[in-house]
């Protein structure tokens, strides 16, 4: 008994192991397959066509400004909004609600991020794009604001729920110095505890933006979908299409291996990329942050 | 610090209150509008027959049957793959893994998985399971897509609960002469179990709401039957209403708050019922 019961653990401790290390296999993976369909890309397009502002794959052209511009542009929108009110609520839930408020705020705010997208899309398309429509009297509601209103709040769970861990993390002893220097609790959350959880707050942040960059279906649904370059503030104002959304519109119809499928892996990859950059930084910000506190605690 | 009066201080801190509050309410009363209003929109179009019925006349009248049993197919089949596979690695990072570079390589690999974009699992379905391994469009493709990106979720979700388990648990149960693993399965396992319901269902009902990777991997616009195997495409209800919303010209309003509505029943009835195991096994909890 004694022996089949060390072979067996064996083979469990063995397998939990595998699992264990199934994370690096899958990113591995997924950055493997993008490569594998997305850089023969290089190939067929010249970089320089890559970098022009006609994207019309019907006829061969596959420039991907007016896609990146797309996305940089409703996620600056969807960061103005989140930000102000996801810092806000998390401040609020963390330091000045009580006990019973903040309860029944965090289910709230989590509901939000359970809620699918192609839901909140839905609702811009025949609520928010026809307010907007009529509020700014726009050719269409069909905009790029649409698409920022409804990523932010996309966007405010995770920026609230990170912000709030972080606040929750200051030091008590760090409340209770300046209250005891007399500061009140307004002047505490200023210039104590919100500098104290700066780093948690830069995290939120980068976390946002990067949810905000990588969302599709709503995107898809309230923008327009025009390729169009979009680099002024007037760009808020009319259609856009972002990378996300490009993908998801075309994919299904090109055939695979073809030229326009290429390039739709690359866009996949640059997305990649740029969630691989924006997570590495939001981590390093946390490990650095965590490594100072730990210095000055000790 | 400059010489304000006590006053004027307290004005300060009563216009900052205030104003956190209000941004607090313009965050909340959207969540709540949202969902209100599409209950109230979308009621009227349930019926036996919706819920029971297939489509018929080009998706604009019957039910939308094969959309919920597709999506319950997904959500299971998500399930098999995710809920062994991410319980399992949270064992590992919380009970076994050491402090060194690999582990933190997991961890960051772990970070970098819940940071990809939907679609671009999307993509990585369609290059792996639907072409690679030649698995077709289809729920079998789909669910390995959605899984993969669900595990993050469950992974670290779990682990949390694994560590909340206190440290004296485990000693006594390795001092009484257990077993690494039984002290795992019997103790530990046990009493991290409420958490790690409430990473799984949070994690499924993330999956049962996506569409992006399901797109290319396993969506089927229209299916006059239901699937009849790992190996066929199938509706799901976030992509059916994608499709009603914006591909179906004349699509009658009521079906689509109806099917708005019946997708939201589904996900947060998951919320909720994470809510609940969470908030009960607080209240139970004895350590």
């Amino acid at each position: 008994m004694e022996k089949s019961l060390n072979w067996r653990e064996y083979i469990i401790t063995r397998l939990i192991r595998v699992s264990g290390y199934s994370a690096i296999v899958f990113v591995a993976a997924i950055l493997y397959f993008l490569l594998r369909e997305g850089l023969p890309t290089l190939g067929e397009v010249s970089i320089r066509d890559l970098l022009t502002i006609r994207w019309y794959p019907i006829e061969n052209y596959f420039g991907i400004l007016p896609l990146l511009t797309g996305s940089l542009i409703i996620t600056v929108g969807a960061m103005l909004i989140a930000f102000p009110f996801g810092i806000a609520t998390a401040v609020f839930i963390s330091e000045v609600a009580p006990r019973w408020v903040r309860e029944i705020l965090k289910p709230i705010v989590e509901l939000l991020a359970g809620l699918p997208s192609v839901v909140l899309g839905f609702l811009g398309i025949l609520v928010l794009s026809p307010y907007l429509r009529i509020l700014l009297d726009l050719p269409t509601g069909l905009t790029a604001l649409a698409g920022s209103i409804l990523l932010g709040g996309i966007a405010v769970p995770t920026i609230v729920s990170i912000a709030e861990d972080a606040l929750d993390s200051v030091p008590r002893s760090y409340r209770e110095g300046a209250w005891a220097l007399g500061a009140t609790r307004w002047q505490t959350i200023w210039r104590v505890t919100l500098p104290a959880a700066r780093s948690g707050v830069l995290t939120a942040v980068m976390l946002g933006i990067g949810r905000a960059i990588g969302e599709t279906m709503t995107v898809m649904m309230v923008t327009g979908n025009a390729p169009v370059l979009a680099i002024t503030p007037g760009s808020f104002f009319s259609p856009v299409r972002t990378m996300t959304a490009t993908i998801a519109a075309e994919m299904g119809e090109v055939a695979s291996g073809s030229v326009h499928y290429h390039v739709l892996f690359f866009i996949g990859l640059v997305l990649f990329l740029i969630s691989l950059a924006v997570n590495i930084a939001a981590s390093s910000v946390v490990f650095r942050s965590k490594k100072r506190a730990e210095r000055i605690l000790s | 610090m400059n010489r304000v009066s006590s006053s004027t201080r307290n004005l300060i801190q009563r216009l900052g209150f205030g104003f956190l509050t209000l941004m607090t309410i313009f965050t909340v009363v959207p969540i709540i509008a949202v969902v209100v209003y599409i209950i109230s929109k979308g009621s009227p179009a349930i019926s036996w027959e919706f819920l029971s019925g297939f489509p018929h006349d080009g998706m604009r009248a019957g039910g939308i049957l094969p959309a919920i049993i597709g999506t319950l197919y997904l959500t299971l089949g998500t399930a098999l793959f995710a809920v062994p596979l991410g319980v399992a690695a949270a064992i590992y990072l919380a009970e076994y893994a050491p402090d060194n570079r690999w582990t933190r390589l997991i961890r960051i690999a772990i970070i970098n998985l819940a940071g990809i974009p939907s679609v671009v699992y999307g993509l990585f379905g369609l290059g792996l399971f639907v072409i690679f391994l030649k698995f077709g469009t289809s729920i079998l493709a789909a669910s390995l897509t959605l899984s993969i990106m669900t595990l993050p979720v469950i992974i670290s979700t779990a682990e949390e609960a694994l560590r909340a388990v206190p440290q004296s648990f485990r000693t006594v149960s390795i001092s009484v002469g257990a077993t690494r693993w039984q002290t795992i399965r019997r103790i530990v396992l046990k009493e991290a179990l409420p958490g790690i319901l409430t990473g799984i269902i949070l994690g499924l009902e993330r999956a049962a709401g996506e569409t992006a990777p399901i797109l290319f991997t396993g969506a089927a616009f229209f299916l006059p039957r239901l699937p009849g195997s790992l190996f066929d495409a199938t509706m799901a209800l976030p992509y059916h209403l994608f499709v009603i919303s914006t591909q179906v010209p004349d699509m009658p309003i009521q079906i689509q708050y109806g099917t708005a509505l019946v997708l939201l029943v589904f996900v947060l009835g998951m919320n909720l019922t994470a809510t609940i195991i969470r908030s009960r096994a607080r209240a139970r909890r004895q350590w």
